[in-house]
């Protein structure tokens, strides 16, 4: 009984060992190609989550995580075939310059909420798109840069995918692990009252920060998980439109479920590689699904799903 | 207890033109209770915004303890041990009581930026939390989302979450507005029973609430001080009564 006062949470066992089963019995049936999709839902799965923390525990629509994202693709794909350095150094090397970014984002976000937030995000991502860009020299510009392939050991396409899964659930369990802690609480706290947080003695601005920054990690990560398997770069991986999908995974799944992230992912993404087959109108098709998404179940597919059992659960205990 | 424990010297909160709060110097001596009263508008939660640094004033002095907390933001100012409720309830709507309770317990404490650490209160938190729910009549709420709580219920929150902290100063901004008579009775239950170290501040209109809990009564109006002085001589005092008289003229 004492302990309503602070609901332990178990560890959400049944979320991650879905995703392990229903991902890792994938190679089992799938093709190469099929299995590459599932990679990708993967990584950007992470992407999600990392936006998710921000949108859906403290309250802050991020805009610039996609940017954060391919800061760190670039930095990987550069550091091997650029700079020829080793491929293990260019993956911690992309995971911290995107955990500065962000922190730079961070410092300058953090005292603005809704609407503002979002715009200043955009911009921010904007200058980072802006400057692989034009920063031909380094970046090579609109032809971006492509890799050397992976290392050895990851290198056959099924033992990546391995390894991709078993990062993500390693990172899904860390960031459920950062949401429900005492400072993940102060998020939530953030996101329902900023001004009671203050009178209650908390810098909302160094939890924020905080916050942004850790965030930047996991978005790192999985910008650096994609260096390896696109194998190139270029600006169309930090641009905006890179940002909105992983938002729009985010909202698709539902927002602050945060495992709702992988179903968003597959949704999109499975989506975006069914519809370039008929309509290279993919945009327009990702603006239905997200009106679509805000009419029919703004909770999103997770949120609906949850609640729908929730409800029938309750009205079958009910009946005798 | 010689040293004051609030001073405010010639504090004004201007909005554009409007001084919102004009030239107020108060003096609140520790373990007093103090009340507050004026009509709509006459400042007095802006006095109160000025004091807890949610809207700092546009110029003058606040002195909380002996130190001078002026520009001082919000956050340390709690963390110095003042402690507020809100006159539109501020609540975390989508948090149970019992996490409101524990952000309101850390907010001062250590263990706020705890990462990767449990959620789970320590024996002696929950004992304050525990004995700061009982005072306010909520010990049954704890698993109950804010947002599903009564008015009431949400009030008595306001109440709790603002002792839990163990203030040295509590500033308490009409917390029976809005209320049924019988859930006045309980605010009014609640403030009785603070320790009387404590030193409090009250904003309230009903003044008979107000008579029976307060030893000074400071009365704002247009921003201005308008009259200080025990209940007795305040609810005599004629100045107060027009003022009192002449806003229900108004509103009639
Ligand atoms: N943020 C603000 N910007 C501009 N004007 C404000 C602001 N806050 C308060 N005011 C104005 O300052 C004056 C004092 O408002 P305040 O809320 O302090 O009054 P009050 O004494 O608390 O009244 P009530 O009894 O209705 O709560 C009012 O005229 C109000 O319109
Ligand atoms: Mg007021």
């Amino acid at each position: 009984m004492a302990s309503a006062y602070s609901p332990q949470r178990r560890i959400p066992i049944p979320a991650l060992a879905s995703i392990l089963i229903i991902f890792g019995a994938l190679p089992l049936f799938a093709s190469s190609y099929q299995i590459s999709v599932a990679n990708e839902i993967l990584i950007f799965a992470l992407l999600a989550m990392s936006i998710d923390v921000l949108a859906g525990y403290a309250g802050r629509t991020s805009l610039g995580h996609g940017a954060i994202f391919g800061a760190s693709t670039y930095i990987v794909i550069y550091w091997i075939s650029v700079a020829g350095g080793s491929p293990w150094i260019a993956l911690l090397l992309g995971v911290l310059a995107a955990t500065m970014l962000a922190s730079v984002f961070a410092l300058l976000a953090v005292r603005v909420s809704g609407v503002y937030f979002l715009l200043l995000t955009l911009a921010l991502g904007m200058i980072v798109w802006g400057v692989c860009l034009r920063w031909t020299s380094v970046t090579g510009g609109e032809n971006g840069i492509r890799g050397v392939g992976r290392p050895e050991i990851i290198a056959d396409p099924l033992v990546f995918f391995y390894t991709t899964l078993v990062t993500v659930l390693i990172f899904s369990f860390i960031i459920w692990r950062f949401v429900q802690s005492p400072f993940g609480l102060t998020l939530r706290g953030i996101r329902d009252s900023e001004s009671r947080m203050s009178s209650l003695g908390y810098s909302t601005a160094s939890h924020m920060f905080i916050a942004f920054t850790i965030t930047g990690i996991f978005a790192g990560v999985a910008g650096a998980l994609y260096a390896l398997f696109n194998n190139f770069v270029s600006p169309s991986t930090v641009q905006l439109s890179q940002s909105v999908e992983g938002l729009l995974m985010a909202i698709v799944g539902g927002i602050g479920t945060l495992f709702g992230a992988f179903v968003g992912s597959a949704a999109i993404i499975l989506l975006e590689n069914f519809v370039s087959d008929f309509t290279p109108r993919w945009p327009m098709v990702l603006g239905f699904m997200f009106i679509g998404t805000m009419i029919f179940a703004p909770e999103g597919i997770l949120g609906a799903a949850s609640k729908f059992f929730r409800s029938g659960w309750k009205k079958n205990r009910i009946k005798p | 207890m010689s040293q004051p424990a609030l001073v405010l010297e010639n504090v004004v909160v201007a909005f554009g033109a409007l001084k919102a709060v004009d030239d107020v110097s108060i003096s609140v001596k520790g373990g007093e209770r103090r009340a507050i009263i004026g009509p709509n508008g006459a400042g007095k939660t802006t006095l109160f915004n000025a004091i807890t640094g949610v809207n700092p004033p546009t110029s003058g002095r606040i002195i909380f303890e002996g130190a001078t907390v002026t520009t001082k933001p919000a956050h340390l100012r709690a963390r110095m041990g003042m402690s507020r409720t809100f006159q539109i309830t501020n609540l975390f709507p989508r948090l149970t009581v019992a996490e409101n309770m524990q952000l309101a317990l850390r907010g001062t404490g250590p263990g706020k930026f705890s990462l990767f650490g449990s959620a789970r209160l320590s024996a002696e938190e929950e004992e304050r939390v525990m004995s700061a729910l009982a005072i306010s009549r909520l010990g049954e709420r704890n698993s109950v989302e804010v947002h599903e709580l009564s008015y009431g219920e949400q009030r008595q929150l306001e109440m709790a979450m603002a002792l839990v902290t163990r203030p040295k100063l509590l500033l308490l901004d009409e917390p029976a507005a809005g209320l049924s008579p019988s859930e006045r009775i309980i605010v009014s239950d609640i403030i009785r029973a603070l320790p009387r170290d404590l030193t409090m501040v009250l904003i309230e209109h009903d003044m008979d609430l107000v008579l029976r809990l307060v030893d000074y009564v400071t009365c704002l109006n247009n921003g201005q001080l308008l009259a200080e002085g025990t209940p007795e001589s305040i609810s005599a005092n004629q100045r107060v009564q027009d003022v009192y008289l002449g806003k229900a003229r108004d509103h009639a």
